[in-house]
């Protein structure tokens, strides 16, 4: 796959430490289109190849996040359609996940949170994650995912309503936790991050 | 102002002006709206919280790894 590049040096060097920056982004990006970390770091490390073989096509001065997002975002659904991995999120790698985060302050409500992003369509997760954690505009998740800006606020729109529905009733495999539990523990997460220290 | 409480100001999410959200609430009179927006706000800051978690998790070295991979390359004009 020889891509001919046509950068001179200093913006070589200039692509190549924006793309490093933006390592961290995605593969959070990843992670919450996969669900298993490993396979998620495989994902970012196939889509940050592509991005940096791509990079003669990067245009200069416009948006290299959303870019490479979208590279990434791409790169998902092509391997998914080759289907190397299972058509919905392994439940069992989101458990593994879960596991994986040993933060023994964090509030168990991350866990259902996590839980609860699993369960839904992927379409949704990922319009939600755009707009509402990855700091992108409408019109930006528009173009990372390649469908029409309404299409977006109507997937982050019905996400947000499934996710509170599903932490509301506790709908998510669980381990024996009651019902509202979980939502329960995020409000008051909220209300301790918002109020006065 | 601090972190986290900018994040749940920042958090301030779309929901409520946009249009497609606004679906009848007549047969759920419970919760308010002002509770909703509450809720869907902790969902917005856990959900940000979440994936800041990641983002903030040390780099795998792999990752400079094939970067400085890729430069050789270019460097010995070789491609594997």
């Amino acid at each position: 796959m020889v891509q001919r590049n046509n950068l001179d040096a200093a913006s070589e060097t200039a692509f190549k430490r924006d793309l490093v920056a933006l390592i961290p982004h995605l593969r959070a990006f990843a992670r919450t289109l996969c669900g298993d970390a490993a396979a998620a770091d495989d994902l970012a490390q196939d889509a940050i190849l592509k991005a940096w073989d791509a990079r003669s096509s990067f245009q200069m001065g416009t948006n290299m996040k959303a870019w490479t997002f979208m590279i990434l975002r791409n790169q998902f659904y092509s391997e998914k359609r080759r289907s190397w991995r299972q058509s919905q999120l392994d439940q069992e790698a989101a458990e593994r996940t879960l596991v994986a985060a040993d933060d023994p302050e964090a509030p168990v409500a991350l866990d259902e949170m996590r839980l609860a992003m699993a369960m839904l369509p992927s379409e949704q997760r990922e319009a939600l994650i755009l707009v509402g954690a990855g700091g992108f505009a409408y019109e930006e998740a528009a173009d990372i995912c390649g469908c029409a800006v309404g299409t977006v606020k109507s997937r982050v729109s019905r996400a947000r309503r499934a996710l509170h529905a599903i932490l509301e009733q506790g709908a998510y495999d669980r381990d024996g936790s009651p019902a509202g539990e979980a939502m329960r523990s995020i409000l008051s997460d909220a209300e301790r991050l918002s109020g006065p220290r | 102002m601090s972190r986290e409480k900018d994040a749940l100001e920042r958090v301030s999410f779309p929901l409520m002006n946009d249009p497609e959200s606004s679906e009848p609430r007549g047969s759920d009179p419970e919760p308010s709206i002002d509770e909703a927006r509450l809720r869907q706000q902790a969902i917005g800051v856990k959900l940000r919280q979440m994936f800041d978690e990641i983002v903030n998790e040390p780099v795998p070295q792999d990752f400079l790894d094939i970067l400085r991979r890729a430069d050789n390359k270019r460097a010995f004009g070789g491609q594997d």
